[in-house]
Protein backbone atom coordinates (compact mmCIF):
# COMPACT_ATOMS: atom_id res chain seq x y z
CA UNK A 1 0.00 0.00 0.00
CA UNK A 2 3.15 2.18 0.45
CA UNK A 3 3.65 2.14 -3.60
CA UNK A 4 3.41 5.00 -5.00
CA UNK A 5 -0.22 6.32 -6.09
CA UNK A 6 0.25 6.76 -9.79
CA UNK A 7 2.21 3.67 -10.93
CA UNK A 8 0.31 0.78 -10.22
CA UNK A 9 -3.41 1.35 -12.60
CA UNK A 10 -5.37 -2.04 -11.63
CA UNK A 11 -5.66 -2.46 -7.89
CA UNK A 12 -7.07 -6.20 -8.17
CA UNK A 13 -8.80 -7.32 -4.93
CA UNK A 14 -8.63 -11.16 -3.82
CA UNK A 15 -10.25 -12.62 -0.88
CA UNK A 16 -8.68 -16.01 1.07
CA UNK A 17 -8.28 -18.82 -1.66
CA UNK A 18 -7.75 -16.89 -4.72
CA UNK A 19 -5.02 -18.29 -6.94
CA UNK A 20 -2.48 -15.98 -7.61
CA UNK A 21 0.45 -17.46 -9.16
CA UNK A 22 0.97 -20.96 -10.40
CA UNK A 23 4.58 -21.39 -9.57
CA UNK A 24 8.50 -18.84 -10.01
CA UNK A 25 7.43 -17.00 -6.99
CA UNK A 26 7.68 -16.70 -3.27
CA UNK A 27 4.81 -16.36 -1.30
CA UNK A 28 5.12 -13.19 0.85
CA UNK A 29 2.95 -12.06 3.12
CA UNK A 30 -0.86 -12.59 3.51
CA UNK A 31 -0.12 -15.66 1.02
CA UNK A 32 0.07 -19.11 0.98
CA UNK A 33 1.79 -21.79 -1.20
CA UNK A 34 0.28 -24.72 -1.68
CA UNK A 35 1.43 -27.73 -4.36
CA UNK A 36 3.70 -25.38 -6.06
CA UNK A 37 0.38 -22.89 -6.68
CA UNK A 38 0.38 -19.40 -4.39
CA UNK A 39 -3.31 -18.28 -3.10
CA UNK A 40 -4.05 -15.45 -1.06
CA UNK A 41 -4.83 -16.27 2.42
CA UNK A 42 -6.20 -13.01 3.55
CA UNK A 43 -8.50 -10.15 1.82
CA UNK A 44 -6.89 -7.59 0.20
CA UNK A 45 -4.97 -6.27 -2.62
CA UNK A 46 -2.40 -8.56 -4.97
CA UNK A 47 0.43 -6.95 -5.35
CA UNK A 48 3.53 -8.75 -7.76
CA UNK A 49 6.74 -8.33 -7.50
CA UNK A 50 9.83 -9.73 -9.67
CA UNK A 51 10.76 -12.30 -7.31
CA UNK A 52 7.31 -12.38 -4.74
CA UNK A 53 3.88 -12.01 -4.83
CA UNK A 54 1.88 -10.65 -1.60
CA UNK A 55 -1.18 -9.68 -0.30
CA UNK A 56 -1.83 -6.19 1.62
CA UNK A 57 -4.62 -6.67 3.75
CA UNK A 58 -7.69 -4.48 3.85
CA UNK A 59 -8.46 -5.04 7.53
CA UNK A 60 -7.26 -6.73 10.64
CA UNK A 61 -5.76 -6.51 13.88
CA UNK A 62 -2.68 -5.47 14.92
CA UNK A 63 0.26 -8.26 15.27
CA UNK A 64 3.30 -6.57 17.14
CA UNK A 65 6.07 -6.63 14.95
CA UNK A 66 9.89 -5.80 17.05
CA UNK A 67 10.98 -2.15 16.20
CA UNK A 68 7.02 -0.83 16.18
CA UNK A 69 6.53 2.33 17.94
CA UNK A 70 2.99 2.00 19.59
CA UNK A 71 0.77 4.03 21.02
CA UNK A 72 -0.06 2.53 24.52
CA UNK A 73 -2.95 3.01 27.31
CA UNK A 74 -1.95 2.00 30.66
CA UNK A 75 -4.46 -0.27 32.18
CA UNK A 76 -3.50 -2.00 34.91
CA UNK A 77 -0.22 -1.40 37.61
CA UNK A 78 1.71 -3.59 39.05
CA UNK A 79 4.64 -3.28 41.91
CA UNK A 80 7.09 -2.77 39.28
CA UNK A 81 5.56 -2.63 36.12
CA UNK A 82 2.83 -1.06 34.04
CA UNK A 83 0.14 -3.30 31.85
CA UNK A 84 -0.16 -1.82 28.65
CA UNK A 85 -3.02 -1.82 25.90
CA UNK A 86 -1.08 -1.89 22.70
CA UNK A 87 -4.72 -2.33 20.54
CA UNK A 88 -3.12 -5.79 19.62
CA UNK A 89 -4.67 -9.47 21.26
CA UNK A 90 -1.36 -9.47 23.23
CA UNK A 91 -1.18 -7.02 26.35
CA UNK A 92 2.34 -5.74 26.68
CA UNK A 93 3.78 -5.27 30.55
CA UNK A 94 6.14 -2.16 30.79
CA UNK A 95 9.18 -2.90 33.03
CA UNK A 96 10.22 -0.34 35.39
CA UNK A 97 13.79 -0.80 33.73
CA UNK A 98 12.30 -0.03 30.65
CA UNK A 99 11.44 3.54 31.69
CA UNK A 100 13.33 6.54 31.38
CA UNK A 101 12.92 7.15 35.77
CA UNK A 102 14.42 5.79 38.23
CA UNK A 103 11.35 3.99 39.93
CA UNK A 104 11.15 2.44 43.37
CA UNK A 105 9.46 -0.88 44.03
CA UNK A 106 6.16 0.16 44.83
CA UNK A 107 6.06 3.73 43.41
CA UNK A 108 4.79 2.64 39.70
CA UNK A 109 1.90 4.97 40.57
CA UNK A 110 3.57 7.90 40.80
CA UNK A 111 4.72 7.80 37.79
CA UNK A 112 2.07 7.09 35.33
CA UNK A 113 -1.77 6.43 36.18
CA UNK A 114 -4.17 4.01 34.75
CA UNK A 115 -5.44 5.28 31.80
CA UNK A 116 -2.17 7.20 30.56
CA UNK A 117 -1.10 7.21 26.86
CA UNK A 118 1.77 6.23 26.57
CA UNK A 119 4.58 6.16 23.61
CA UNK A 120 6.78 3.29 23.27
CA UNK A 121 8.29 0.63 21.15
CA UNK A 122 7.98 -3.40 20.86
CA UNK A 123 11.52 -4.32 21.84
CA UNK A 124 10.81 -8.02 22.02
CA UNK A 125 8.21 -10.63 20.69
CA UNK A 126 8.56 -14.53 21.44
CA UNK A 127 7.15 -17.57 19.84
CA UNK A 128 4.27 -17.63 21.84
CA UNK A 129 3.71 -13.88 21.47
CA UNK A 130 4.91 -12.33 25.11
CA UNK A 131 5.32 -8.93 24.05
CA UNK A 132 8.38 -6.59 25.38
CA UNK A 133 8.18 -2.58 25.34
CA UNK A 134 10.34 -0.25 26.66
CA UNK A 135 10.17 3.74 27.04
CA UNK A 136 13.63 4.55 26.54
CA UNK A 137 14.49 5.38 22.99
CA UNK A 138 15.10 8.87 21.50
CA UNK A 139 11.64 10.34 21.42
CA UNK A 140 9.46 7.56 23.67
CA UNK A 141 7.35 9.38 26.42
CA UNK A 142 4.45 9.66 27.70
CA UNK A 143 1.99 11.81 25.98
CA UNK A 144 0.17 14.57 27.86
CA UNK A 145 -2.72 16.66 25.82
CA UNK A 146 -3.96 16.10 22.64
CA UNK A 147 -6.25 13.08 21.77
CA UNK A 148 -6.13 9.78 20.38
CA UNK A 149 -7.96 8.40 17.74
CA UNK A 150 -8.33 4.97 16.36
CA UNK A 151 -7.81 3.74 12.44
CA UNK A 152 -7.90 0.34 11.22
CA UNK A 153 -3.71 -1.34 11.46
CA UNK A 154 -4.18 -2.13 8.32
CA UNK A 155 -4.39 1.32 6.86
CA UNK A 156 -1.44 2.71 8.83
CA UNK A 157 0.79 2.29 6.12
CA UNK A 158 -1.16 4.62 3.99
CA UNK A 159 -1.65 7.59 6.57
CA UNK A 160 1.87 7.59 6.50
CA UNK A 161 2.62 7.51 3.06
CA UNK A 162 5.82 6.70 0.82
CA UNK A 163 8.04 7.94 3.06
CA UNK A 164 6.16 9.60 5.22
CA UNK A 165 4.92 11.68 2.40
CA UNK A 166 1.32 11.82 3.76
CA UNK A 167 2.12 12.23 7.71
CA UNK A 168 4.10 14.95 6.29
CA UNK A 169 1.52 16.56 4.41
CA UNK A 170 -0.86 16.36 7.35
CA UNK A 171 1.44 18.05 9.28
CA UNK A 172 2.48 21.08 7.21
CA UNK A 173 -1.00 21.31 6.58
CA UNK A 174 -3.00 21.51 9.76
CA UNK A 175 -0.12 22.20 11.82
CA UNK A 176 -0.78 19.75 14.27
CA UNK A 177 2.15 17.28 16.01
CA UNK A 178 0.74 13.93 15.53
CA UNK A 179 2.16 10.80 16.20
CA UNK A 180 0.81 7.62 14.25
CA UNK A 181 1.66 3.83 15.94
CA UNK A 182 2.01 1.45 13.90
CA UNK A 183 -0.70 -0.90 16.33
CA UNK A 184 -3.54 1.78 14.62
CA UNK A 185 -3.43 4.70 17.12
CA UNK A 186 -2.89 7.89 15.91
CA UNK A 187 -2.09 11.21 18.40
CA UNK A 188 -2.67 14.28 17.17
CA UNK A 189 -2.46 17.57 19.27
CA UNK A 190 -2.64 21.16 17.97
CA UNK A 191 -6.00 23.86 18.07
CA UNK A 192 -9.22 22.58 17.83
CA UNK A 193 -10.25 23.21 14.55
CA UNK A 194 -6.52 22.03 13.26
CA UNK A 195 -7.54 18.78 15.09
CA UNK A 196 -10.82 18.63 13.67
CA UNK A 197 -9.43 19.04 10.05
CA UNK A 198 -6.49 16.80 10.59
CA UNK A 199 -8.92 13.62 11.78
CA UNK A 200 -11.69 14.68 8.47
CA UNK A 201 -8.45 14.29 6.03
CA UNK A 202 -7.17 10.71 8.48
CA UNK A 203 -10.87 9.55 8.32
CA UNK A 204 -10.87 10.20 4.49
CA UNK A 205 -7.45 8.53 4.15
CA UNK A 206 -8.67 5.46 5.95
CA UNK A 207 -11.99 5.20 3.72
CA UNK A 208 -10.62 5.57 0.88
CA UNK A 209 -7.21 3.66 1.09
CA UNK A 210 -7.56 1.76 -1.93
CA UNK A 211 -8.23 4.06 -4.31
CA UNK A 212 -5.45 5.78 -6.46
CA UNK A 213 -4.52 9.36 -6.24
CA UNK A 214 -5.25 9.76 -2.66
CA UNK A 215 -2.05 12.03 -1.69
CA UNK A 216 -3.61 14.83 -4.05
CA UNK A 217 -6.97 14.40 -3.08
CA UNK A 218 -6.12 14.86 0.99
CA UNK A 219 -3.99 17.69 -0.38
CA UNK A 220 -6.75 19.37 -2.00
CA UNK A 221 -9.30 18.86 0.94
CA UNK A 222 -6.93 20.30 3.30
CA UNK A 223 -6.00 23.53 1.09
CA UNK A 224 -9.79 23.86 0.29
CA UNK A 225 -10.71 23.94 4.20
CA UNK A 226 -7.65 26.43 4.78
CA UNK A 227 -8.76 28.73 1.98
CA UNK A 228 -12.48 29.02 3.39
CA UNK A 229 -11.17 30.06 6.56
CA UNK A 230 -8.88 32.86 5.01
CA UNK B 1 -38.47 -36.88 9.51
CA UNK B 2 -41.04 -39.64 8.68
CA UNK B 3 -44.45 -39.93 6.73
CA UNK B 4 -45.37 -37.30 4.26
CA UNK B 5 -49.19 -35.66 5.13
CA UNK B 6 -51.30 -37.87 2.86
CA UNK B 7 -52.53 -34.28 1.18
CA UNK B 8 -48.81 -32.57 0.61
CA UNK B 9 -47.51 -33.02 -2.70
CA UNK B 10 -43.69 -32.08 -2.44
CA UNK B 11 -42.96 -32.71 -5.83
CA UNK B 12 -45.36 -32.67 -9.04
CA UNK B 13 -46.38 -34.05 -11.79
CA UNK B 14 -43.61 -31.91 -13.70
CA UNK B 15 -40.98 -32.77 -11.29
CA UNK B 16 -41.31 -29.40 -9.78
CA UNK B 17 -40.80 -28.88 -5.94
CA UNK B 18 -43.96 -27.06 -3.95
CA UNK B 19 -41.82 -23.75 -4.65
CA UNK B 20 -41.20 -24.57 -8.44
CA UNK B 21 -37.67 -25.17 -8.59
CA UNK B 22 -35.96 -28.34 -10.21
CA UNK B 23 -34.71 -30.67 -8.07
CA UNK B 24 -30.76 -29.64 -8.73
CA UNK B 25 -31.81 -25.66 -7.81
CA UNK B 26 -31.11 -23.41 -5.30
CA UNK B 27 -32.68 -20.70 -3.56
CA UNK B 28 -31.72 -17.28 -4.39
CA UNK B 29 -28.67 -16.50 -2.04
CA UNK B 30 -27.63 -13.05 -1.13
CA UNK B 31 -24.66 -12.41 0.87
CA UNK B 32 -23.63 -8.18 1.84
CA UNK B 33 -20.06 -8.57 3.47
CA UNK B 34 -19.09 -5.85 6.40
CA UNK B 35 -22.93 -5.21 7.51
CA UNK B 36 -22.13 -4.51 11.01
CA UNK B 37 -20.09 -1.64 11.92
CA UNK B 38 -18.71 -2.72 15.31
CA UNK B 39 -17.62 -5.97 14.58
CA UNK B 40 -14.23 -6.69 13.31
CA UNK B 41 -15.85 -8.30 10.31
CA UNK B 42 -19.50 -9.39 9.59
CA UNK B 43 -22.06 -10.79 7.16
CA UNK B 44 -25.44 -11.44 5.92
CA UNK B 45 -26.80 -13.68 4.16
CA UNK B 46 -30.28 -13.64 2.69
CA UNK B 47 -30.64 -17.53 1.12
CA UNK B 48 -34.58 -17.90 0.09
CA UNK B 49 -36.43 -17.55 3.83
CA UNK B 50 -33.58 -17.77 6.02
CA UNK B 51 -31.97 -14.94 6.89
CA UNK B 52 -28.13 -14.54 9.17
CA UNK B 53 -25.99 -12.05 10.38
CA UNK B 54 -22.83 -13.46 11.35
CA UNK B 55 -20.08 -11.36 13.20
CA UNK B 56 -16.28 -11.92 13.34
CA UNK B 57 -14.64 -10.14 16.34
CA UNK B 58 -10.03 -10.88 16.97
CA UNK B 59 -8.22 -12.36 16.99
CA UNK B 60 -8.21 -11.30 20.90
CA UNK B 61 -7.42 -12.30 24.13
CA UNK B 62 -8.59 -15.54 25.08
CA UNK B 63 -11.42 -15.64 28.19
CA UNK B 64 -11.41 -18.03 30.10
CA UNK B 65 -7.52 -17.91 30.23
CA UNK B 66 -7.42 -21.84 30.58
CA UNK B 67 -8.85 -22.06 27.32
CA UNK B 68 -5.77 -20.48 25.49
CA UNK B 69 -3.97 -22.41 23.46
CA UNK B 70 -0.33 -21.45 23.36
CA UNK B 71 0.49 -22.82 20.09
CA UNK B 72 -2.37 -21.79 18.09
CA UNK B 73 -5.86 -19.33 18.06
CA UNK B 74 -8.69 -20.79 19.09
CA UNK B 75 -12.36 -20.21 16.93
CA UNK B 76 -15.05 -20.11 19.06
CA UNK B 77 -18.39 -20.39 17.35
CA UNK B 78 -21.64 -19.45 18.29
CA UNK B 79 -24.24 -20.11 17.10
CA UNK B 80 -28.06 -18.50 18.18
CA UNK B 81 -31.65 -18.29 16.77
CA UNK B 82 -33.70 -15.71 17.90
CA UNK B 83 -37.31 -16.26 19.45
CA UNK B 84 -39.12 -14.85 16.42
CA UNK B 85 -36.91 -16.70 13.88
CA UNK B 86 -39.50 -19.33 13.41
CA UNK B 87 -43.41 -19.94 13.47
CA UNK B 88 -43.81 -21.20 17.18
CA UNK B 89 -41.50 -18.86 19.25
CA UNK B 90 -38.10 -20.68 20.02
CA UNK B 91 -37.54 -20.47 23.74
CA UNK B 92 -34.08 -18.21 24.10
CA UNK B 93 -31.18 -19.38 24.90
CA UNK B 94 -28.52 -22.16 23.89
CA UNK B 95 -30.26 -25.76 23.83
CA UNK B 96 -28.80 -28.99 22.48
CA UNK B 97 -28.65 -28.40 19.28
CA UNK B 98 -27.30 -24.57 19.34
CA UNK B 99 -24.96 -26.32 21.06
CA UNK B 100 -24.04 -29.25 18.47
CA UNK B 101 -24.22 -26.51 15.54
CA UNK B 102 -21.69 -24.54 17.01
CA UNK B 103 -19.36 -26.77 18.11
CA UNK B 104 -19.56 -28.39 13.98
CA UNK B 105 -19.50 -24.85 12.71
CA UNK B 106 -16.14 -23.30 14.33
CA UNK B 107 -14.60 -27.21 13.37
CA UNK B 108 -15.11 -26.17 9.96
CA UNK B 109 -13.78 -23.03 10.32
CA UNK B 110 -11.01 -23.86 12.48
CA UNK B 111 -9.96 -26.39 9.58
CA UNK B 112 -9.89 -23.53 6.79
CA UNK B 113 -8.14 -20.84 9.46
CA UNK B 114 -4.06 -20.00 10.12
CA UNK B 115 -4.75 -20.81 13.79
CA UNK B 116 -1.31 -20.99 14.51
CA UNK B 117 -0.53 -17.26 12.98
CA UNK B 118 -1.97 -16.15 16.80
CA UNK B 119 -1.04 -18.46 19.56
CA UNK B 120 -2.86 -17.59 22.85
CA UNK B 121 -5.70 -15.83 21.53
CA UNK B 122 -9.31 -16.69 20.44
CA UNK B 123 -11.54 -15.75 17.61
CA UNK B 124 -15.48 -15.49 18.11
CA UNK B 125 -17.90 -15.96 15.56
CA UNK B 126 -20.92 -14.86 16.44
CA UNK B 127 -23.95 -16.15 13.83
CA UNK B 128 -27.18 -15.62 14.57
CA UNK B 129 -30.47 -16.74 12.74
CA UNK B 130 -33.01 -13.74 12.30
CA UNK B 131 -35.51 -16.04 10.40
CA UNK B 132 -35.16 -19.56 9.37
CA UNK B 133 -36.20 -21.74 6.92
CA UNK B 134 -34.59 -25.11 7.22
CA UNK B 135 -30.88 -24.60 5.79
CA UNK B 136 -29.49 -22.72 8.31
CA UNK B 137 -26.42 -23.88 9.29
CA UNK B 138 -24.69 -23.89 6.07
CA UNK B 139 -26.51 -20.08 5.87
CA UNK B 140 -24.57 -19.78 9.30
CA UNK B 141 -21.13 -21.21 7.62
CA UNK B 142 -21.25 -19.71 4.60
CA UNK B 143 -21.74 -15.91 6.11
CA UNK B 144 -18.91 -16.69 9.21
CA UNK B 145 -16.41 -17.48 6.76
CA UNK B 146 -17.02 -14.38 4.89
CA UNK B 147 -17.33 -12.62 7.89
CA UNK B 148 -14.06 -14.35 8.65
CA UNK B 149 -12.64 -12.92 5.57
CA UNK B 150 -13.93 -9.49 6.45
CA UNK B 151 -12.25 -8.92 9.59
CA UNK B 152 -8.45 -9.92 7.58
CA UNK B 153 -8.45 -13.45 9.41
CA UNK B 154 -5.81 -15.32 7.23
CA UNK B 155 -7.13 -18.29 6.16
CA UNK B 156 -6.39 -20.82 3.82
CA UNK B 157 -10.23 -20.68 1.54
CA UNK B 158 -13.61 -19.38 2.23
CA UNK B 159 -15.91 -22.20 3.24
CA UNK B 160 -18.83 -22.53 1.35
CA UNK B 161 -21.62 -25.15 2.36
CA UNK B 162 -25.07 -26.13 0.83
CA UNK B 163 -27.69 -28.68 1.73
CA UNK B 164 -28.73 -31.95 -0.74
CA UNK B 165 -31.39 -33.98 0.43
CA UNK B 166 -34.09 -36.71 -0.28
CA UNK B 167 -37.78 -35.82 -0.79
CA UNK B 168 -40.56 -37.74 -2.14
CA UNK B 169 -38.11 -40.50 -3.46
CA UNK B 170 -35.84 -37.63 -5.80
CA UNK B 171 -32.39 -35.85 -5.13
CA UNK B 172 -32.76 -32.63 -4.49
CA UNK B 173 -30.56 -29.88 -3.47
CA UNK B 174 -31.19 -27.18 -0.55
CA UNK B 175 -34.09 -28.71 1.29
CA UNK B 176 -36.65 -25.72 2.27
CA UNK B 177 -38.89 -26.32 5.65
CA UNK B 178 -41.14 -28.39 4.56
CA UNK B 179 -39.13 -30.64 2.53
CA UNK B 180 -37.21 -30.92 5.25
CA UNK B 181 -40.04 -31.61 8.04
CA UNK B 182 -41.74 -34.40 5.57
CA UNK B 183 -38.93 -35.35 3.42
CA UNK B 184 -36.75 -38.66 3.59
CA UNK B 185 -33.00 -37.20 4.38
CA UNK B 186 -31.10 -34.05 4.42
CA UNK B 187 -27.64 -33.51 4.25
CA UNK B 188 -25.71 -30.27 5.16
CA UNK B 189 -22.32 -29.91 3.76
CA UNK B 190 -19.18 -27.37 4.17
CA UNK B 191 -16.90 -27.70 1.19
CA UNK B 192 -13.44 -25.59 0.59
CA UNK B 193 -13.24 -25.32 -2.99
CA UNK B 194 -9.28 -24.66 -3.91
CA UNK B 195 -9.18 -27.99 -1.84
CA UNK B 196 -11.63 -30.19 -2.44
CA UNK B 197 -12.08 -31.08 1.39
CA UNK B 198 -15.14 -31.61 2.92
CA UNK B 199 -15.57 -29.98 6.49
CA UNK B 200 -18.73 -30.62 7.40
CA UNK B 201 -21.06 -33.50 6.54
CA UNK B 202 -24.51 -34.64 8.38
CA UNK B 203 -27.18 -36.74 7.68
CA UNK B 204 -30.60 -36.82 8.94
CA UNK B 205 -32.56 -39.63 7.74
CA UNK B 206 -31.30 -42.21 5.08
CA UNK B 207 -30.13 -42.77 1.76
CA UNK B 208 -28.87 -45.36 -0.35
CA UNK B 209 -25.16 -45.21 -1.45
CA UNK B 210 -26.18 -44.62 -4.84
CA UNK B 211 -28.32 -41.67 -3.74
CA UNK B 212 -25.81 -40.39 -0.79
CA UNK B 213 -22.85 -39.97 -4.00
CA UNK B 214 -25.76 -38.43 -6.18
CA UNK B 215 -26.45 -35.83 -3.37
CA UNK B 216 -22.60 -35.26 -2.51
CA UNK B 217 -22.05 -34.47 -6.20
CA UNK B 218 -24.91 -32.28 -6.64
CA UNK B 219 -23.91 -30.57 -3.17
CA UNK B 220 -20.56 -29.96 -3.96
CA UNK B 221 -21.82 -28.40 -7.60
CA UNK B 222 -23.74 -26.14 -5.18
CA UNK B 223 -21.12 -25.12 -3.09
CA UNK B 224 -18.84 -23.80 -5.86
CA UNK B 225 -21.65 -21.27 -7.08
CA UNK B 226 -22.26 -20.39 -3.28
CA UNK B 227 -18.56 -19.95 -3.14
CA UNK B 228 -18.64 -17.55 -6.22
CA UNK B 229 -21.42 -15.84 -4.18
CA UNK B 230 -19.27 -15.41 -1.43
CA UNK B 231 -16.57 -13.94 -3.55
CA UNK B 232 -18.38 -11.58 -5.04
CA UNK B 233 -19.79 -10.02 -1.89
CA UNK B 234 -16.32 -9.43 -0.79
CA UNK B 235 -15.27 -7.59 -3.86
CA UNK B 236 -18.00 -5.50 -4.17
CA UNK B 237 -17.76 -4.24 -0.45
CA UNK B 238 -14.40 -2.22 -1.73
CA UNK B 239 -15.17 -1.63 -5.24
CA UNK B 240 -18.31 -0.06 -4.00
CA UNK B 241 -16.88 2.19 -1.50
CA UNK B 242 -14.03 3.46 -4.03
CA UNK B 243 -16.63 4.88 -5.88
CA UNK B 244 -18.42 6.45 -3.10
CA UNK B 245 -16.22 9.25 -1.28
CA UNK B 246 -17.59 10.42 1.46
CA UNK B 247 -14.91 12.25 3.52
CA UNK B 248 -16.62 15.29 3.53
CA UNK B 249 -19.35 14.20 6.38
CA UNK B 250 -18.77 15.45 10.14
CA UNK B 251 -15.64 12.85 11.73
CA UNK B 252 -16.88 10.50 13.63
CA UNK B 253 -15.77 10.42 17.99
CA UNK B 254 -13.81 7.55 18.16
CA UNK B 255 -11.53 6.51 21.20
CA UNK B 256 -11.05 9.44 22.67
CA UNK B 257 -8.68 9.15 25.44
Amino acid sequence: MDESDSKESAREIVVPGDLLAITGKRAGPGTYSEGGKIYAAQMGIKQVRPDSISVVPLSGQYIPIRGDLVIGKIIDIGASNWLVDINSPYPAPLHVNEVPWRVEFGETGKFMQVGDIVLLKIVSVDEVKRIGVSMQDHGLRKLTGGMVIKISPSKVPRIIGKNGSMIQMLKNLTGCRIYVGQNGRIWIDGDLDNIIRAVQAIKMVEDEAHSLGLTEKVKRFLEEGSRKEA
Amino acid sequence: MGGTPTDLKLIDENGLRIDGRRPDEMRPLRIEAGALKRADGSAYVEWGLNKVMAAVYGPRECHPRHLQNPERALVQCNYNMASFSVDDRKKPGPDRRSHEISKIISEALTHVVFTEYFPRTSIDVYIEVLQANAGTRCAGLTAASVALADAGVPMRDLVASCAAGKVAGTIVLDLTKEEDNFGQADMPMGYVPTSGEIVLLQMDGDMTQEEFEKAIKMDIEACKKVHEVQRDALKRRYSQKGESPEYAAAPEAKEVA
